[in-house]
This record gives structure tokens, sequence and C-alpha cells, in this order.
């Protein structure tokens, strides 16, 4: 065990991957010298060499295209996109290319290619660098969807989704890169792709969050502990596959549902998940009420100076579980 | 070559009877697609095709029955026999290029030997793939040739309103290779310079830029002849140039080619065409819930429940 924040989870496991499996390349835009924006490369080329971290042009389409290439010449490539809102640059390479080149060649070929970008807000990042748009790759069929909330899950997911023979996109919670930490432990630990946690046992109402917004929901479970409301918090982990099995054991124990999405409402992930939870008569004949979502409004992602208000928080996620309770 | 023109007369053909989907014939392009196919070691190179290539796949070792169940709209036709170095046809313009300069950056970072040939048209130089790809590529020495057919019409848009550029291949010049032309319907020309730039590319050079100047005889597609915006005489000027006629010719000079000799190649190739037809039309027809299988290495629970509801529907 070291303690560790998620960046650094993130470069130990990149470094971990790459000294033990010599076809796992690292490329992005300034991953090499510098070591990436957010370090998560730091010194990843100084230790492994340049023909295993590049530093490549300015140009997200050619990178995530020429990394399914890479994959079938066999090697295992892991990119990095400085910010999420930059993979719509490569929206055409990842979707219809890397997502569907197993279905598109009938199993024949695969591509073993892990994205790697942080998302969401909170960090007076400029225009742009802070959208969650997850939802925009979760409808997509072919790619695995991970975002991880603490250091320890950073780095088994990461280990994971590299040795996944399936595209992975591996979304980094910016806000937490640094603030987060937590004890990690070290060697080969992995963490499989597709299992829910529960970051916190409750009984009286089920709040289900991913990636930054896990920490907003177990803060506000030790708001309403001090109040007598135990809520029982559901890390997500993965997006795609959804673990069914683990929003079940939660759902019917507690009867109530909150989805925590800081993305903008309309098609977000977390109807997804509630249209899940709909659907399955164990579920659905268990609720005591309506379920509800806590989103961002249907902007644009804001400018600095409207952030705090845009993200959700603990109080307004308290307020909405108030009202909830007493449907 | 004129096994690949059958091929796609024969699913035109096929197409107009109902029999296939809407398709891309390469029918005035075969010097381009085989020619630079020759230029290929099969055991160690990469053919990576644009959707009007199967003149030149079929040559590098697609086997016609898979060939034809593509045009059919079967899934099986997306199987890529596991000796055959190719990718699938790709239908969105220009979204193989970057595979493909992938595919031979990564064979040279792991000593690998082979070169990697892939297919556009001048449309697609349009395409900010094109430009990521092309860049890419000069900065990593890629061994990798940019197949440019340019065919003059990217359906029905003319080849001068893609560029301000007195040419394509002046283009590469911008990426740091060089970037050549070639008659694109004269097979030998076109094997030539592909060998040439195959060399390069396995000596360590880097990549090459071939833009090679030929004319859509056929159709864009089944489902859309562009033809209705060529200049009247057009086609039939370029008629003369096909460059089937243009390697008859050359081996007539040589004593190699007849028209008894053209009759019994041609009855070789269409009992081969029936024989292959009857191969694909014999397959079951293709499983929805086996194509669920195919998306990820393993089913995810949603996928599985999906593939036992369609089980159970059927």
């Amino acid at each position: 065990m070291s303690d560790m924040s998620i960046v650094e989870a993130v470069r130990d496991a990149l470094e971990f991957e790459m000294g033990r499996d010599d076809r796992v390349i690292v490329l992005g835009e300034d991953v090499g010298g510098s070591g990436g924006v957010f370090r998560a490369t730091e010194d990843l080329q100084k230790q492994f060499g340049t023909s295993r971290v590049f530093d490549m042009p300015l140009a997200e389409s050619a990178i995530i295209g020429s990394a399914l290439g890479l994959a079938l010449a066999g090697l295992v490539p892991v990119v990095e996109i400085q910010f999420m809102g930059f993979t719509h640059n490569a929206f055409n390479q990842i979707t219809e290319q890397l997502a569907r080149i197993r279905y598109r060649s009938y199993g024949s070929l695969s591509a073993q290619v892990t994205i790697r970008a942080p998302f969401g807000g909170g960090v007076r990042a400029p225009e742009m660098h802070s959208d969650g748009f997850e939802a925009h790759f979760t409808h997509c069929p072919g790619l695995k969807i991970v975002a991880p909330a603490t250091p320890a899950d950073a780095r088994g997911l990461l280990l994971s989704a590299i040795r996944d023979s399936d595209p992975v996109m591996f979304l980094e919670p910016l806000r937490g890169y640094r603030l987060i930490r937590g004890a990690v432990p070290t060697g080969d630990v992995t963490i499989p792709i597709g299992r829910a946690r529960v970051a916190r046992p409750g009984t009286d109402c089920t709040v289900i969050a991913w990636s930054a917004a896990v920490e907003v929901a177990t803060k506000t479970a030790e708001v309403a502990a001090a109040d007598g409301i135990s809520l029982e918090v559901i890390d997500l982990r993965t997006l795609v596959p959804l673990d069914t099995d683990a929003i079940r054991e939660s759902v019917v124990k507690t009867g109530r549902v909150v989805v925590l999405q800081e993305a903008s409402c309309t098609g977000g992930y977390a109807a997804e998940v509630i249209a899940t939870i709909q659907e399955d008569a164990d579920m659905f004949f268990s609720l005591k009420g309506p379920m509800t979502r806590v989103c961002g409004p249907d902007t644009p992602y804001p400018v600095q100076l409207l952030e705090p208000a845009y993200l959700i928080n603990p109080d307004r996620v308290m307020r909405i579980i108030r009202s909830v309770l007493q449907a | 070559m004129l096994l690949g023109r059958r091929f796609d007369e024969r699913c035109v053909n096929l197409q107009r009877r109902g029999l296939m989907v809407t398709l891309a014939p390469g029918i005035g392009q075969e010097a381009c697609s085989v020619g630079s196919a020759m230029a290929l070691d099969r055991s160690t190179d990469w053919f990576v095709p644009q959707y009007r290539e199967a003149a030149g796949q079929l040559f590098y070792g697609l086997p016609l029955a898979q060939a034809f169940l593509w045009h059919m709209g079967s899934p099986l036709g997306f199987l890529i026999p596991p000796e055959l170095h190719m990718l699938p046809f790709q239908a969105a313009v220009a979204g193989q290029i970057p595979h493909a300069v992938g595919l031979a950056w990564g064979l040279s970072l792991q000593k690998k030997p082979g070169v990697v040939v892939v297919h556009f048209g001048e449309g697609a130089t349009s395409q900010g793939d094109f430009h990521e790809s092309a860049n890419l590529a000069g900065v990593m020495k890629a061994p990798v040739i940019f197949f440019c057919q340019n065919n003059y019409w990217a359906i029905s848009t003319p080849s001068k309103l893609q560029t301000a550029s007195p040419s394509f291949a002046e283009k590469a010049r911008a990426y740091g290779f060089p970037g050549v032309q070639v008659d694109g319907n004269d097979l030998l020309a076109v094997y030539q310079v592909t060998c040439q730039a195959v060399e390069r590319a396995r000596s360590g050079q880097g990549p090459t830029l071939i833009e090679a100047i030929t004319y859509r005889l056929g159709m864009h597609t089944t489902a859309d002849d562009g033809s209705r915006c060529e200049p009247p005489g057009m086609r039939d000027a370029w008629r003369p140039k096909d460059p089937l006629l243009r390697v008859q010719l050359y081996l007539k000079q040589l004593d190699q080619w007849s028209e008894e000799r053209g009759a019994e190649m041609d009855q070789e190739i269409a009992v081969e065409l029936d024989r292959a037809w009857q191969t694909a039309q014999a397959e079951p027809p293709p499983s929805l819930a086996e194509s669920l299988s195919h998306v990820f290495a393993e089913m995810t629970p949603r996928l599985r429940a999906q593939a036992e509801a369609n089980r159970e529907n059927s």
C-alpha cells in the first residue's frame, strides 16, 4: 500500500504495465518530455525511451486512428487525450472505427486500445476543457466506459483496461486528480471492469454516482447521517458494462433511488441507470416512490464564474433527497 | 484485373436484380488497385482498401465468395481470413487512412519488415483524416504508401472543386515526403511507381504519396450515378484509355493476347464467379444472436440478455 493521488495512481499503473508488458506504448500530446499536462505520464519517456512514449502531432483523430493501426500491428497503445472535450475531434475514429473493428471484421480483428481522458468541471479550466460527455460514448456499442472515483480504483481499473482486448475509454475525474488521495495497493492488483462498489453502506436511500460525483454523494451521506438519514452510496466505477446486480442489491434494500450526474441532464447516463432499474421487476416493485436524478442544467458547460452554481453539491443533493424520502 | 472487372459487372447486374445491396464498382480503375497490390509482398505487407477496391482485394487474396457476401449485405463478408494482411472494406471516406499509418508505424517500431498501401480517392484528401494521417506519417517516417486514385469525381463533384493545389501529388511536399503522379490507367506504370515507393518505405525512408490519374468509367455507386454531372463526351473520351484495353494492346504486341484467349479467360472467370456466387448463396442466413457475440471478446450481461431474448423471439 502507498498513499497516492488519482493522477499518481494513474501514472503508477502506466509504469507498472509498461514494465510488465513491452507491447504497451503511450501516445498523446505532450506525454513525453513534459510528462503530460497533468503529469500523468511523468518520467515514463525517461524510463522507457522514445520508442515507447510518443509526443504526437496535435491531432486527436490521427492519434486514435493510428492507435487502432498500432494495435492491429501487435502493440498495446494507451492514448492520452488531454481533456475529454477534445475526444470529439476524434469522434468518428472512436465510434465508427475503433469501437466497431471487432464487429466489422466479424470477430477476426480487434483493437486493444485504451483512451485516457480527464473530464468534469470544478477546476476553473478554460472553456471547453470541463465537459462531461460520457453519455456520447456510452451510447456507442463496442466501447467499454470506465470512470473511477478513487486512487485505488484508478490504478486497478487502468491495469484491467490496458489488458482488455477491446477498446476502453478510461475517464479520469479532473477535479479529483490531486485533491482525492488514498491508500493504493501496489503490485499486480487489478480491479475487474464491470463491477460497482458500495462506497458507503446505508438503508434509507440509494445514491448512485460515478467519477467526481461519488465524492459529492459521500459528503452528502455524512451530512445526512447527522440528521439520522442513512444513505447508501453506489460508485458505478464502470458505466459500460453496467453492474445491474450491485444496483439491484442496494435498491431492493432501500426502495429509494437518486442518481447523480455532473453533466447536463437530457439524454445523460443517469437516465440509462433509471431505465435499467425501472425495467427490472425486483427493483421496480421494491420502490417506495419515484426515482430522480440530480444533474447539471441543460446548458453547455459554463465558464469559470458560473461553475459553483452549475455543479451539483451536497446541499442541493440533500434537498432533493429530503423530498424523495417524503414522496 | 479482368476478374475484378467481371466481378464488378456481375455485382451490378445482381444488384439490379435485387440480389445485392448498394455497391461501388471500380470499373476503369483496376490498374490502380491491382498494379499497386502487385508491388506488395503478401507475407509481410498490408493492403488497406477503400470501398471501391474489389479488383485489388481479389488480387491480394480475398476469397471471391467473401466479396459476394459483403455485397449481399451479409456480416460474413466482414471476415478477414487470418493469413490475409488486409483490412475490411471502408465505407467512411478517409476513415482507413490513419489505421494504415498506425499499422505501418507499428510494424516499423517492432522492426517487422512490412509496408502498407492505403487506397483512397481524391475527394478523401479534403478530409481531416487524410491531412492528420499524412502529417503523422511524415513525422514518424512510417513505411506507408498513400495511394490516391484521382478518378476526377467524388460522386458528382469534380476534382478541381476539392483543392486549389495544381495537383494532389504535391500535397506531399507539405508533409515532408515525395509525391508522384502516375498514369493510373497504365498497369505497368502504376506497378513501377508503387515498387519505388515500397522500396523507399522498406529501406526506412518513409512514406510516399502516389496520385494516380484515372477515370471512373462506372457509377459512383449503384444508388447514385454521378455521371449526370459529367460534361457530354467526357466519359467517351476516356473509354479508349480503359486500363484493360491497354493491357490487352500491350500483350498483343508481345503476341500474348488474342480474341480467342480473351474469350477463354472470360469463360474461365465466368465459371469461377458462378461457383463463388453459389457458395455465397449457400451460406445460411446470418443470425442476429451470433452478431451480438462480435461486439466484445466476451458478451456483456446486457448483450447476453439480448441474445437470449432474440433466441426466444425467433
